[in-house]
């Protein structure tokens, strides 16, 4: 029987520990230790949950912590978080000398506040804030609180006409997508004001369609807060129709209704990628953008930007004037003391990438993400971001760059999939879930999340792709997705039909789409792999992608639960898996020598069984049901924990955290859970 | 003549620039986007104008552009001799290290970084046991950016208990609309939180006899059945000085017994909460005291980390209403999440656990003992020069504990129970003797003196009711050795002599002070207009 659910891991650890009668020796010997390692012992009695009586050294200290953060993911690796993890060198050298520096200490520090002021200019200049007006800024601890600040200063603004006209001035409102980061909803709920969300679903890209967000506008709306970027897609909302409906509205019923564009993501991509995309100041309803400096801004967690048109628009009542020594500075934010480096470290980027910099870095993230998809889509998922599909305005063709982003759907570079209907069909008993979980196992970390809102019941998988994933990672990547997904489809209990079938249209359109497109780098950027480099050759035929069967059979694929088709080469030519890498560098296999790819072909069925192995192990150790492979049922799954038990006793994760029955009584319980991973960062 | 005013210094040098000529070869050291781009002063902003105010088209090579912002940076003040700031500037190089390995993690992602979550964990873990929380698997807290956000989440926190009890109770939540109470010594975040979530604020004026600080007995002058709760501060940051959290406790006690309305307190303990458990121990504040339903303090204050952490802790989880917490699901898991901000860097809260488990108790005490010594040093020494009068009192003895020391018959100089608690600030002006004598001599003065040899030390107005009196305020961190004191007050005195001689040369420094350009043009830009903006509340309660 595999340990009980209910075993408390401190009481076994505590039991298994040695009788401490050693106490005072370590006591005496902590004064006299000079090496590193005896320091273990002070570690080991640092007390977790009380501070320790008598410190331990700086080293021992030191080594307790940099062993047990080893344990955190591997930020490379994190593709599910939009947040930048890598900087050059001088950033870093940069941001430690300036670790002790506080913003908000304006007069010991007046270089660096003197650089944040032009942080906040450049930003309005990028953001095309009109001349006329003057543009007023400052930055936060991220978007959140530029979120906060940007919905407080529409409230204010609202609270003080309503006031002004003698009117109720207590029950605001605010409209956005049910696609919206928690951030968007957190500020309706501590601020009191009722968050109005529009439903959105797949026909509408899973983002807001203004035409939808006109109804719910009323006399109390006191803004809408429109999101560059979805962070479920990757879909821009329109702001331009948006204000253009807002202003429509305004010619019928006199109402005028602000815009904040939620530019998280976006705000720091649309300017480099699409320089004539309208979404930003020079829309005319836009009060206000937002931005997160730690995401594609390309600094670290821990700054964020917000800017207003005018500084007309922030009242008066929100700003604090500060005295120092001397001078008089201004100040609207929720914190006050925060770091200096994060900002330096901003102008640092800006500086050292400049605006081609900016633009190099997001045409990549775009062109592998385009990789990604097109990927994706020629196999089992579809795919529901639209960075990948091409422009319906603009005659691909003619453009002989075909990494410009503009002959593409505008978006942010994500790849948002889910399994294929025809997968589905076919193997009804693979949950799209575990893919997250055997990803994990190599390394890789990709969310598996409900649709937002309106369409909840739809499961998607999502990857950011940053500057970090560089296109040598993203054929990784798609390698391992690919062995995963079949790895899966092979713990079938029913008999495994063919699923890439050549005929079939899906498939064939799949492949068409990646490879008729005259510049589809992800395949004609490897001219030595011949035949699949040149589109030319591959267009038309049914199995794109397949490769001569005489390279494939060496490396037949054994899928370590259905061992009795191990050495059906029947179906393995058409499996994109084996056809697949063929098209990659990375898994230039053809290319190796006879003995190597004999060692490979006979060490890919361990490699894989490890995993699997590894895999399993980690499973039943969380003590899951051991029917859980041979499950031939699809249970419905609302959240997301599908293969970690949520019942999981981990007691040191455990302690200090809350448990839900005990918080203070509120008035709307059922409406506190969020699922979703617009709910990441 | 003096330069004017009315120059515009980037006029100026737009004038004094060689004029650019048309041909593109002719500034020979600038780097096309291809050039070999060698050494950092030679690049391309060597000696063009570097783009301020938008982003440069084409950028610039990382060691250049490291250069280019360090050098700029060295015009920042050094953060050692910032004597005006309650924030740490020093950690031990491995605490240093551990940072900087840590760069990169977002204390948001707990799927991702969960050994960074077991430690944010074990951190609220180890400060509800500090502050005595009853019970510390029911205690909740969160780390924050710093205090003013913690502040902001326990001032939100009792507003909305508030609003549900009106509610249940079928009353209005608008009119009138809730009221918080606060000293008018209160830090510019414990305002911001009322005026931001339109609660009004009842500032609670002060005066010589209150100690600079709230004066329960006033406050309670302030307190109707719309309070959402009384901020009682510890450790004002003007002076020094605790509040009495245990009489206004017991105030807030005897009005509930007499009306029925319980008015919880939040204690600010932004510097306090990390220095009052370690050089006072056996002084009431805490969680001890039942009223007591949450308290925030700052990590970078007397926490001893670099700035961006901050906490604040509830006694138990009925203190904190559901409805703000957002439930977050990750891979698996569930987190909660109560905050104002999202993604936020994890190192500085890997700082903190680890000054807490490489200082411990004793660590952090010594260090607390040393800077009230250091403290009491300087606050005794500026007494007896006879030119100031120190306002801060924790140089003087307590009476109501050398009464009773008094029965032992001596009174230990070096035992921190003899004296009045507070934080190791001294807050000081000219001494009456003095103004009387030389009243052309501006307190002022002294702190732009003072800077010119390095110190940063502030001179600001008391809070409302006292704004007439200026005082300079010197808050002694750990950095702050005794070695330093020393050169602090033969700098003071120096000055302060000087300043007597009327011949001295310094009078000329009178313009100076008052004059200093307010029209600095870098600063300038980017600065929103007079007048557009809420009233002052000018003093330095307002810095950090």
């Amino acid at each position: 029987m595999s340990l009980s659910r209910h075993i408390n891991a401190d009481e076994v650890i505590e039991k298994s520990k040695e009788h401490p009668h050693r106490k005072h020796t370590a006591q005496e010997g902590r004064q006299t230790f000079h090496q590193s390692w005896s320091r273990d012992e002070d570690a080991a009695r640092a007390p977790k949950y009380t501070i320790p009586e008598v410190g331990i050294p700086s080293k021992a200290a030191y080594q307790l912590l940099h062993d047990e953060t080893a344990l955190d993911g591997n930020p490379l690796l994190n593709l599910a978080s939009f947040v930048h993890t890598w900087m050059p060198p001088e950033a870093n050298q940069l941001i430690m000398e300036n670790i002790n520096k506080n913003q908000v200490d304006l007069d010991e520090y007046p270089a660096a506040t003197i650089i944040h002021n032009r942080c906040i200019s450049m930003l309005a200049d990028l953001w095309k804030a009109p001349k006329d007006t003057k543009a007023i800024g400052t930055s936060t601890a991220g978007s959140s609180e530029a979120i906060m600040l940007g919905g407080l200063a529409l409230k204010k603004k609202w609270q003080e006409a309503r006031k002004a006209a003698g009117k109720d001035h207590y029950h605001p409102n605010i409209v956005f997508g049910s696609n919206a980061q928690v951030a968007l909803e957190k500020f309706a709920r501590y601020w009191d004001v009722e968050a109005r969300l529009v439903p959105v679903n797949a026909s509408t890209n899973y983002v807001m369609n203004p035409h939808d967000a006109i109804p719910f506008i009323d006399e109390n709306t006191i803004g809408v807060m429109v999101i560059l970027g979805s962070t479920y897609t990757g879909h821009f909302e329109d702001v331009q129709l948006m204000s253009d409906l807002l202003d429509d509205l305004e010619k019928r019923t006199g109402l005028d209704i602000p815009i904040h564009v939620d530019g998280a993501s976006g705000a720091f991509v649309a300017p480099f990628a699409y320089p004539n995309y309208k979404w930003a100041f020079d829309v005319k309803r836009v009060h206000s953008i937002n931005t997160s400096g730690h995401k594609f801004g390309l600094v670290y967690a821990g700054l964020g930007w917000i800017l207003w048109k005018d500084e007309s628009m922030l009242h008066k009542d929100l700003i604090f004037e500060l005295h120092y020594l001397g001078s008089v500075e201004y100040s609207f934010t929720l914190n006050f003391s925060k770091p200096a480096a994060p900002i330096i470290a901003q102008m640092y980027n800006f500086l050292n990438l400049g605006f081609d910099g900016y633009r190099r870095i997001a045409i990549k993230d775009l062109r592998n993400a385009r990789m990604l998809s097109r990927a994706l889509e020629a196999t089992y998922f579809k795919v529901l971001s639209n960075i990948h599909k091409p422009s319906k305005n603009q005659a691909v063709t003619d453009n002989d760059d075909s990494d410009d982003p503009e002959l593409y759907e505008r978006g942010l570079p994500v790849v948002s999939f889910k399994l294929s209907d025809k997968f589905i069909a076919d193997y009804p008993h693979v949950q799209q879930a575990w893919i997250q979980s055997m990803l994990r196992t190599k390394g890789w970390i990709a969310p598996n999340y409900n649709a937002p809102e309106g369409e909840a019941e739809t499961e998607m998988l999502r990857i950011v792709v940053r500057e970090t994933l560089s296109e040598d990672l993203c054929e990784r990547l798609i390698v391992d997705i690919l062995e995963i997904t079949e790895a899966l489809m092979g713990t079938s209990m029913y008999s495994r039909s063919t699923f890439v079938d050549p005929s079939s249209p899906t498939h064939a359109a799949g492949v068409a789409t990646a490879t008729s497109l005259p510049h589809s780098s992800a395949f004609s950027r490897v001219p030595s792999h011949s035949a699949y480099a040149r589109p030319d050759d591959v267009v038309g035929e049914g199995s794109a992608l397949a490769i001569p069967s005489s390279l494939v059979a060496p490396i037949a694929f054994n899928p370590p639960y259905a061992p009795s088709e191990s050495s059906s080469s029947s179906s393995v030519p058409n499996s994109p898996l084996l056809s697949f890498p063929q098209s990659l560098p990375v898994a230039a296999l053809h290319q190796q020598t006879l003995p190597a790819r004999v060692t490979h072909t006979l060490l890919l069925p361990f490699s894989f069984l490890f995993h699997m192995f590894t895999a399993f192990f980690f499973l039943t150790s969380l003590h899951l049901p051991f029917s859980f492979f041979s499950s031939p049922s699809r249970p419905s799954q609302s959240g997301s924990a599908v293969m970690l038990s949520k019942t999981l006793h981990q007691p040191d994760k455990d302690h200090g955290r809350p448990e839900k029955a005990n918080f203070g009584d509120g008035d709307n319980e059922g409406g506190v859970s969020q699922s979703g991973f617009a709910r990441q960062c | 003549m003096a330069l004017s005013k009315h120059v515009n210094a980037d006029h100026l040098l737009q004038q004094s620039r060689d004029k650019k000529s048309p041909s593109h070869f002719a500034n020979l050291t600038q780097s096309g986007p291809h050039a070999p781009l060698s050494h950092s002063y030679g690049a391309r902003y060597g000696t063009d104008p570097i783009p301020k105010y938008h982003i440069p088209s084409k950028g610039l090579d990382p060691q250049s552009a490291y250069q280019l912002i360090h050098d700029e940076l060295t015009l920042d003040g050094a953060p050692l001799l910032n004597l005006a700031s309650f924030v740490h500037t020093y950690m031990h190089p491995a605490g240093v290290k551990l940072m900087e390995e840590n760069l990169t993690k977002n204390l948001i992602d707990t799927d991702e970084y969960p050994a960074t979550q077991i430690i944010h964990n074990r951190c609220i873990s180890i400060l509800a046991d500090l502050w005595h929380a009853p019970s510390t698997q029911n205690a909740i807290g969160t780390a924050t950016t710093g205090s003013s956000e913690a502040i902001q989440l326990g001032g939100l926190a009792m507003k909305r208990i508030w609003q549900e009890k009106r509610k249940a109770a079928g009353k209005s939540i608008h009119e009138p609309g809730p009221n918080i109470i606060m000293g008018a010594n209160a830090q510019v975040a414990l305002e911001k939180m009322a005026r931001y979530f339109d609660v009004e604020c009842r500032l609670v004026p002060i005066s010589v006899e209150s100690n600079y600080r709230l004066d329960p007995k006033k406050a309670m002058e302030y307190v109707d059945e719309n309070t959402i709760g009384v901020f009682v501060i510890l450790g004002s940051t003007y002076t020094g000085h605790y509040e009495p959290v245990k009489e206004m406790s017991d105030l807030l006690d005897e009005y509930e017994a007499k009306t029925g309305h319980s008015v919880p307190i939040h204690v600010d303990g932004a510097s306090g909460g990390f220095f009052a458990p370690f050089a006072t121990p056996k002084l009431l504040w805490d969680f001890q005291i039942p009223r007591v339903v949450s308290i925030n303090t700052s990590g970078h204050k007397f926490g001893l980390a670099y700035v961006g952490v901050g906490w604040v802790i509830w006694r138990d989880k009925q203190h904190l209403p559901k409805d703000l917490i957002f439930e977050l699901h990750y891979l698996g898991s569930v987190e909660y999440s109560f905050s104002l901000n999202f993604s936020r860097p994890a190192a500085p809260i890997i700082a903190q656990y680890f000054n807490l488990i490489s200082l411990g108790f004793e660590g952090y005490r010594t260090i607390a003992l040393n800077d009230l010594k250091n403290a009491r040093l300087l606050s005794r020494a500026l007494e007896n020069s006879k030119y100031y009068t120190v306002l801060s009192d924790i140089h003087r003895l307590d009476s109501e504990r050398s009464l009773g020391a008094s029965v032992k018959a001596t009174i230990n100089e070096n035992d921190v129970e003899s004296y009045v608690a507070g934080l190791p600030v001294v807050s000081f002006r000219f001494s009456d003797d003095l103004q009387q004598k030389y009243p052309e001599i501006q307190q002022k003065w002294i702190q732009t003196l003072l800077r010119s040899r390095g110190w940063i030390v502030p001179n600001y107005e008391l809070a409302p009711n006292l704004e007439k009196v200026e005082i300079l305020r010197v808050v002694v961190r750990e950095n702050m050795s005794e070695l330093l004191i020393e050169r602090l007050v033969n700098d003071l005195i120096e000055i302060t002599e000087d300043l007597i001689k009327r011949d001295s040369p310094m009078h000329a420094l009178d313009a100076l002070g008052t004059a200093q350009s307010k029209k600095h043009h870098e600063r300038a830009h980017g600065q929103i207009d007079e007048g557009h903006v809420s009233s002052s509340s000018g003093t330095y309660a307002k810095t950090c």
